[in-house]
């Protein structure tokens, strides 16, 4: 789960990680007060918030440059706000589509002495977690893992007894910061990853982590991840959960503990289990078709969810057929003929259906289909399924 | 023989009483596993029965492991008490745990499997559907299913498979048995980012292993474990190795259902791993449904036997 960098900077600021003074308003009747609130007379910075990075160079869909502005004065920070709110921004990580901005951010402008990187998250390699820091700021640290790799620096971090001051030491000295600095990027460091390892995060990066002319350290940007599999023990991180971020699709399937992901193709799919989803996905495309969606019923999939499933993929306009493959290990695959015959009955369904059913119950699950009277095409392996659905839609 | 559990393993079962745990050990009991023991706590002297079997349950994995003398667990416990239940494992010494609980927070994992550092217990999976050794009956009974896989699809016989996916590896397993290829072990590790055998791990089991004549390798995008075992396969391993890398079509940045199926840079995508496969002298899948084709092919090439 996500979180919009006006939120993870208040997790920060709990946790005793520096950041610019700030303040978010979710309506535009809330901006005057927000800058009231903020008390600053000086310039300031106004940010669109939205789910996804490359805001300062995106580009709103009026014409209007920039997710991220500096502003000399309150009333252009004002004018700023008002343009952005409402507005859709498109950047490099949004899509064409973009994202609609809801909430606008307000920070005071920072004097910024030079940037560094700082994110943590977790190094599959040692099944621990790392802290990768660079001198190269602001700029994507992919280009600078790919051309500087060794202005890159990472500790792993023992769970056992969680990170230590030597290590916290040792970055802050890779990254040639002395007095102030040096102090208040150990503290930093520590406080990150204390916030890290306590709230269940999948990934916290600060790009860029600045230091001011006056000593100071602070996480100019935040952006943090949490792992969905850990929300059950963290309610005050759910309840940062923002619906409007995520596609409507994947709000729905996740009520009834399915895994969907939109993509833009016609061939609709609905396949058990993760790894023979995405491999489902792949054989429609070698065979020239074109996958519209991963959906992962799961493991213990319920005619009601089956049925879920199939409303969820008619939502989809650019739907012209469905792969249905179940290779049923834990799952009844009569179950799923089941829910394959209820769901087409209920939804009326047109466009053409291919399933193929293998594993547990599968002769029960094929009758149920076959004695179904609906028009649904039976495919043996992945191989002809594809085939067949690829073909029923060109 | 077989690698990791033989049809005679003694197993225990934690969280037998459970809906999920209790379906799949009426399961591995019909394919002739030998269940010694259920573990659940607060309902030890109680008793599982199924079909003429009455299997005792006990408080604790120790108590369990005391009375009966089982070396292995089958874990199905709910994901905030798994990485509780797999930790209870080692600390009573078992040889292999075995853990299919799927949604078990990364951290849990981090934890737990820092702790296990040293410990005799290997972990396989979490978020796994566990290991089969078939047997010489119907329908491959008289064998070992630990977990959920379906045991009837699987055939004795000289082919291991190794997967992170739990419905590809019964994919591979369908196919080869449908050719006629039978398996010594198929093992699923997982689809965790964090969990407890890697590929490699298996495939020096398996290159071990003089039962087994020819590998199936099958992973998915994300991390760089299928990389790693391939790497060594291409030093040490002279046995035939076909191979499968789910995700080719998977946009970058996304996760898709397995907590480490998602690509984060430019080694870890579909096309990078194939591309180390090929050079490894690993034989590839083109599509799922030509695994056992592509181990046929490589062995064939070599004037290897695979039955």
């Amino acid at each position: 789960m996500n979180i919009h960098e006006y939120q993870a900077k208040a997790l920060f600021e709990k946790y005793g990680v520096a950041v610019p003074r700030g303040v978010a308003a979710r309506t535009p009747a809330e901006f005057d007060s927000a800058l009231s609130t903020l008390g600053h007379d000086g310039p300031l910075i106004v940010k669109s918030q939205i789910h996804a990075g490359g805001r300062g160079k995106g580009t709103f869909t009026d014409g209007f440059k920039g997710g991220v502005k500096f502003a000399k004065t309150k009333a252009e920070a004002l004018d700023y706000a008002n343009k952005m709110f409402n507005n859709t921004l498109v950047s490099a990580q949004t899509g064409p589509a973009g994202r609609k901005v809801q909430t606008v951010y307000f920070t005071v402008a920072s004097d910024i002495a030079k940037e560094y990187y700082l994110a943590i998250l977790l190094d599959r390699n040692t099944s621990r977690p790392v802290i990768v820091a660079s001198t190269e700021g602001g700029v994507e640290i992919e280009k600078v893992a790919h051309e500087t790799p060794e202005k890159i620096f990472k500790i792993i971090v023992d769970p056992a007894v969680g990170l230590q001051g030597y290590q916290a030491r040792e970055l802050a000295f890779r990254l040639g910061l002395t007095g102030d600095y040096f102090k208040n990027a150990v503290k930093l460091i520590a406080a990150l990853y204390r916030m890290f390892w306590e709230t269940d995060a999948a990934m916290v990066e600060v790009n860029p982590l600045i230091t001011t002319p006056t000593g100071q350290v602070l996480a100019l940007d935040a952006k943090v991840s949490f792992d969905d599999n850990a929300l059950f023990r963290h309610p005050e991180i759910v309840a940062l959960r923002d619906l409007n971020e995520e596609d409507p699709k994947e709000i729905e399937a996740s009520k009834y503990s399915l895994s969907y992901i939109a993509l833009d193709g016609n061939i609709a799919c609905l396949v058990n289990g993760a790894g023979l989803a995405m491999s489902t996905m792949d054989i429609i495309k070698h065979f020239g078709g074109s996958p519209a969606n991963f959906l992962d019923v799961g493991g213990g999939a319920s005619k009601d969810q089956v049925t879920a499933a199939f409303k969820i993929i008619l939502t989809d306009p650019n739907v012209k057929g469905i792969l249905v493959n179940i290779f049923g290990g834990i799952m009844d695959c009569n179950t799923i003929a089941t829910g394959v015959v209820a769901a087409s009955r209920e939804l009326a369904l047109t466009i053409p259906l291919v399933v193929r059913l293998e594993g547990n119950n599968v002769a029960a699950g094929k009758k149920t289909l076959a004695e179904s009277g609906l028009k649904i095409e039976s495919a043996d392996t992945m191989a002809d399924a594809a085939q067949k659905i690829v073909k029923l839609v060109a | 023989m077989s690698i990791l559990i033989t049809p005679d393993t003694k197993v225990l079962v934690q969280g037998i009483t459970g809906e999920f745990g209790a379906r799949h050990t009426r399961l591995s009991l019909d394919y002739g596993t030998k269940i010694a023991a259920g573990v659940t706590p607060g309902k030890g002297g109680q008793f599982f029965e199924h079909a003429g079997h009455k299997v005792p349950i006990f408080n604790t994995v120790r108590d369990a492991v005391a009375a009966t003398g089982a070396t292995v667990s089958a874990v199905f416990v709910p994901p905030p008490f798994a990485a509780d239940a797999i930790l209870e494992c080692a600390d009573a010494d078992l040889d292999l745990c075995v853990a299919i609980t799927e949604g078990i927070p990364i951290k849990d994992m981090i934890a737990a499997k820092r702790a296990m550092a040293g410990k005799k217990t290997r972990l396989i999976g979490p978020n796994c559907p566990g290991l089969v050794t078939p047997g010489t009956g119907k329908d491959s009974t008289g064998g070992c299913r630990i977990g959920i896989a379906p045991g009837y699809i699987h055939k004795k016989g000289h082919v291991g498979v190794v997967s992170r996916s739990g419905t590809l590896t019964y994919e591979a397993v369908f196919q080869l048995t449908s050719k006629g290829l039978g398996q010594t072990t198929s093992v699923g590790i997982g689809g965790d980012p964090v969990n407890g055998t890697s590929h490699l791990d298996v495939i020096k089991m398996f290159n071990d292993d003089p039962d087994t004549w020819g590998i199936i390798m099958i992973g998915e995008i994300g991390g760089n474990a299928e990389v790693e075992a391939a790497r060594w396969i291409k030093a040490n391993c002279k046995k035939p190795v076909a191979g499968f890398i789910a995700g080719a079509t998977a946009p970058a940045g996304r996760r898709m259902g397995h907590a480490g199926a998602v690509v984060g840079g430019a080694e870890d995508t579909a096309a990078a791993k194939i591309a180390v496969f090929k050079e490894c002298g690993i034989e590839c899948a083109v599509t799922p449904s030509d695994m056992a084709d592509a181990l046929l092919r490589i062995a064939k090439a070599r004037g290897a036997k695979l039955a």
